[in-house]
């Protein structure tokens, strides 16, 4: 879609999320407000120890609590599941997958995977119950420490007779990458940590599977942002035909990727509603979703760049191990592959080298979260080209300008393999360091150092590159994903000219609804007020691949794009037969066909779609009815790009990090709505800011979870961050009909590097060189006392 | 999320409550509930009994009487926040009470609860200690007044009696200088370390988190009473504590910024 075309329309333009009037005013049905009659309640009894044997349970006090139907353990449920919980991601033929049902058998594996289900008439019967049940457990050595893991001096999974999962290798070249540290005038090594991040969705996990009156078919109710997925996998893990599988995803508060996985209370509410046929219903609680939702990151990094004497970095080398956790969900090994071809950032290396090695640990199973892969990768190279910035004495920014790909090199073949569609990253950054205001920022960090002033100024830059629009079905399929990239979608109008548009993907938080009745009403030229959007539901939209990796617009968007153009040549030939003249003499300007030349002859969309219905006087052979399907896939991956940067004040007494401004650039292509646009960077950049600066999951050395409430695990608020200042580039993407790149995850990419960046460029001329996420004042105070006492 | 099953009783007056506390044996008294509460539901604490002393009438006030300022136990943060008595008599005990948890909490929460509770972590309590405020209680035997410090004396313990009814919160006037120093990681969380000093002549401090109690800084205060600079009576910030150490900040760490905060707040004292 040209510039041009989209300012006639609604596309471009600011409008208000049509979903926001009923999430206001507390209307929207998440999912433990259905009202659902004759529900039993479900609540899990957890283990408290990372790693246990599970010796008995115990369930005749609880049995005994009114209310209570029963109590069930792994072995009683033990008939129910034709297979383990899924892992769609083997990464490679080796993989160690170890089996992973909705309970725990003989062995808690971390500190609250569930060992039995207490079903009971209501919450607080059930809730009861559980603390009654009595577990004894043999506990055993927990393996906690994602390097002491790795060294296997602790086997969690005596069969495997080691803790790694895989060993996943990318190295096109081992010669070149061997010849460039050979030769490199400069190598810098460097170490990074990824502490583990609770994703914090504002919803937790809510899910009610309802069997059906008319017998053996049942509906899943789940807060998930797969509902498609979810489907495919619980009718294969439960044994149930798909064919009497129907799964609702009814408002979701956020995932992040969290709710991109099929966890074991959806597979409990299922099998106990066939069990007792009665709907089973689950929600979590915040302190259990902290322990029983996946985490995101949890990663040890080492990254080596090899330069020449001015900066020109000539091979990187990463090396990474990454946490696991004690199982692997749904694409639990596939997310650090997400980064694994980003590790050059958007800097033009000829020479590359990943390795990643998945370690199993005695903690929650990581997964998805915000950016998946690509912010640890995003995190390595630019906190590396600050630091070789440093050793050779050039500016972070100058760095970046020399390394960039250049904009007459795209489409652009990386060193990993992959191929970047287009990006002109050159402007992007000047455009950032100038409303940062950057060297005048500069002098006022030489002047609070000349002045002996206990605030230091620091300012972090991070440009950023990410791959999303997930994805080419055969490049997952070249990387053993189990599944398809593409995106179904209808549009269908009816006699009244009012018009349905159906969508495979599953928004939770993103404003779906009013962006496709956007990208819709310009196609068809009706107004997006007339254009009902649905989703989420697998009995209205059959057919899609749900919403994650930034893929929603691009895949989605498009395929909606093709349908409604698909549609509208439909409907040309009604206009062309009934006008009496050739299709292609026909202009659609407006919701209406025009005769060439003669624009008072014409034929409106609304009355096209009348004649389509009644099917009257319709071309020989032309179907009733005004709809059209595509399914879209894409045939490149998107390659969103921006530069963020970070103004902090550093409280040397206190160690304190004050954000100051934050100013971030992005380049998403063309923007469909630029405030939900906006409204998706300053989430992720709060996640990124987040990541760099409050949160962390804490576990003491017995392996329980530290920071399992709100209250010490720190997501911050708007009183803890700056007005974001942002602008953007259009760079459009050559590969969708929209020219759109994606921009959920962007946010949270670019952000965390451009934070600590910025605290260590604060601290630098104190000898300070790197600083560990989160930074909080403690940790600076002592980074600082350590600098001064050198 | 839910607590363990509980009676409930809304009384009328203080004496009901007394006369109840008096016969039941695990019984806890409700106010703003939002320290309370949360425990429950967490269940690490399980009373039997609730009783709910929130529509006892006339016991949220903030008045001068008899050169003091008496404040009723049920006056709620969001009052003490908003107070012009309290602005231009205890400055203090406004701008502590504006940074306590959020504007839900602070419209919930009570003087007299928060003080009854003893959380060491808590803020108003520290400042209640600096001010040498009066505890008046009131107990099957009548009322007693307890001076702050002999209130706070444990991990959530006070000097209240089980059937005890904290009913009314005494300051003093003319603490008019004021320095109220937290530092935390987000706006609403507790302090890492609160440090509150007020000034009238003499210069008190209080402490918020340096220990399991409110505490004040004795040795700071006699340091600066026998002369000391403002630096030097500083150094003395965590002289004699162990300050608790936890995933915000370690024993150390609440020590050196005990230091830095106090002089801080020293030096914004007039």
């Amino acid at each position: 879609m040209s510039a041009a075309e989209a300012k006639g329309g609604v596309v471009g333009t600011r409008k208000l999320r049509r979903e926001d009037p009923e999430l206001l005013v507390g209307q929207a049905k998440f999912g433990d407000d259905l009202a659902i009659p004759g529900a039993l309640y479900m609540v899990l009894v957890r283990s408290p120890f990372a790693h246990a044997k599970i010796q008995s349970i115990e369930s005749e006090a609880a049995l005994g609590v009114p209310g209570v139907v029963g109590v069930y353990t792994a072995a009683d449920l033990a008939g129910e599941w034709a297979g383990p919980m899924p892992c769609a991601w083997p990464v490679t033929p080796d993989m160690k997958n170890p089996p992973h049902y909705p309970l725990a058998a003989e062995f808690a594996r971390y500190a609250g995977d569930g060992v039995a289900a207490v079903v009971a008439t209501s919450k607080m019967a059930a809730v009861d119950a559980a603390a009654l049940v009595s577990v004894e457990y043999e506990e055993l050595t927990p393996v906690l420490d994602l390097e002491e893991a790795a060294s296997d001096a602790t086997v969690i999974y005596q069969d495997f007779g080691t803790n790694t999962s895989f060993v996943w290798t990318l190295e096109p070249d081992p010669d070149g990458v061997r010849q460039a540290f050979d030769q490199a005038a400069v190598v810098v090594t460097e170490h990074y940590v990824h502490p583990r991040l609770i994703p914090a969705a504002m919803e937790p996990r809510t899910i009610a599977a309802v069997p059906s009156p008319m017998g053996d078919e049942y509906t899943v109710y789940s807060s998930t942002q797969i509902p498609h997925i979810l489907r495919v996998m619980l009718a294969l893990t439960a044994g149930i035909s798909e064919t009497k599988l129907r799964v609702v995803a009814p408002s979701v508060g956020g995932a992040f990727g969290s709710k991109l996985d099929v966890y074991a209370e959806e597979l409990l509410c299922l099998a106990l509603a066939r069990k007792l046929r009665q709907p089973v219903r689950f929600t979590e609680e915040r302190g259990e979703s902290t322990m029983a939702t996946v985490h995101g990151r949890g990663q040890v990094q080492q990254i080596e760049l090899a330069a020449d004497q001015n900066g020109k970095v000539l091979a990187v080398r990463a090396n990474i191990l990454a946490d696991m956790g004690a199982y692997l969900q749904l694409v639990t090994p596939g997310v650090p592959l997400l980064g694994a071809f980003l590790y050059h950032g958007l800097y033009d290396i000829p020479h590359y080298s990943f390795t990643c090695t998945g370690v199993f640990t005695n903690k929650t199973p990581t997964d998805a979260y915000r950016g998946a892969g690509r912010p640890e990768a995003t995190f390595a190279i630019e906190r590396g080209m600050d630091t070789l910035a440093d050793k050779l004495g050039i500016d972070p920014a100058e760095i970046r300008r020399r390394n960039f790909i250049a904009a007459d090199k795209f489409p652009y073949s990386s060193a990993a393999g992959l191929s970047f569609d287009s990006g002109n990253y050159g402007p992007n950054l000047e455009k950032a360091l100038e409303l940062a205001g950057y060297s005048s920022l500069r002098e006022k960090q030489a002047q609070r150092i000349a002045a002996g002033d206990n605030h230091l100024l620091g300012v972090g830059i991070s440009c950023y590159v990410e791959m999303c629009g997930l994805a080419p079905s055969r490049v997952l399929g070249a990387l053993s994903y189990g599944a398809g990239g593409w995106e179904a979608a209808t549009v269908r109008v009816l006699p009244t000219a009012k018009v349905q548009v159906v969508t495979g993907t599953a928004p939770h938080g993103q404003g779906h609804e009013t962006s496709w009745s956007m990208i819709v009403a310009d196609r068809l030229g009706v107004p997006p007020e007339d254009i009902e959007v649905l989703h989420s539901d697998t009995a209205i939209s059959p057919l899609g691949m749900d919403s994650y990796g930034s893929r929603s617009l691009s895949v989605g968007g498009s395929a909606l794009f093709l349908a409604a153009d698909k549609v509208v040549e439909k409907a040309r030939k009604i206009a062309a037969h009934q006008l009496e003249v050739a299709e292609e003499d026909l202009d659609f300007v407006g919701g209406s066909f025009k005769v060439k030349g003669s624009p008072e002859r014409e034929m409106p969309l609304a009355g096209i779609a009348f004649e389509a219905f009644t099917a009257h006087n319709l071309p020989d052979g032309l179907e009733p009815n005004l709809e059209a399907s595509v399914t879209w896939d894409p045939p490149n991956f998107t390659f969103p790009f921006g530069t963020h940067i970070a103004v902090v004040d550093v409280d040397q007494e206190t160690g304190d990090v004050d954000l100051l401004r934050y100013i971030a650039v992005d380049d998403c292509g063309n923007q469909i709505n630029p405030m939900i646009v906006e409204g998706q960077i300053h989430g992720g950049i709060a996640q990124g800011v987040a990541q760099a600066l409050f949160e962390e999951a804490v576990y003491d050395t017995s392996g329980t979870l530290v920071t399992a409430s709100l209250a010490d695990y720190l997501v911050p608020s708007a009183a803890e961050l700056p007005s974001f200042e942002l602008a953007n580039t259009v760079t459009p993407s050559p590969t969708n009909p929209l020219g759109v790149k994606g921009i959920g995850e962007a946010g949270a990419i670019g952000s965390a590097p451009a934070v600590i960046n910025a605290i260590v460029d604060a601290l630098s001329h104190l000898g300070v060189t790197d600083c560990p996420m989160p930074a909080t004042p403690e940790r600076v105070w002592k980074l600082l006392q350590q600098a001064k006492a050198h | 999320m839910f607590p363990s099953k509980f009676e409930y009783r809304r009384v009328a007056s203080v004496d009901e409550a007394v006369s109840i506390l008096s016969q039941e044996e695990d019984a806890k008294i409700l106010a703003g509930g939002h320290s309370l509460i949360p425990l429950m539901k967490l269940r690490l604490a399980s009373p039997e009994l609730l009783v709910d002393i929130t529509k006892i009438e006339n016991m949220s006030y903030i008045r001068e009487d008899d050169g003091e300022i008496a404040i009723g136990a049920l006056t709620r943060h969001h009052a003490l926040e908003t107070s012009e008595l309290l602005a231009r008599e205890v400055p203090v005990l406004p701008a502590v009470a504006a940074t306590v948890g959020d504007p839900a909490v602070r419209h919930c929460g009570t003087l007299g609860g928060t003080a009854s509770h003893g959380d060491g972590a808590s803020d108003l309590p520290a400042a209640l200690l600096a001010l040498d405020a009066t505890f008046v209680a009131k107990g099957p035997k009548g009322e007693r007044r307890i001076a702050a410090k002999d209130f706070f004396t444990g991990f959530l313990e006070t000097a209240l009696a089980p059937f005890e009814v904290l009913t009314e919160i005494r300051v003093p006037k003319g603490y008019r200088s004021y320095s109220f120093q937290k530092f935390n990681r987000r706006a609403q969380d507790w302090a890492i370390v609160g440090v509150v000093a007020v000034r009238n002549g003499t210069t008190n401090i209080g402490y918020v988190n340096m220990g399991v109690t409110p505490l004040r800084a004795t040795a700071v205060e006699q340091q600066l009473a026998s002369g000391a600079s403002d630096d030097d009576a500083a150094a003395a910030a965590a002289a004699g504590l162990t300050p608790p150490s936890d995933i915000n900040g370690s024993s150390e760490y609440r020590a050196h910024l005990a230091g830095v905060l106090v002089r801080r707040a020293l030096s914004e004292l007039g």
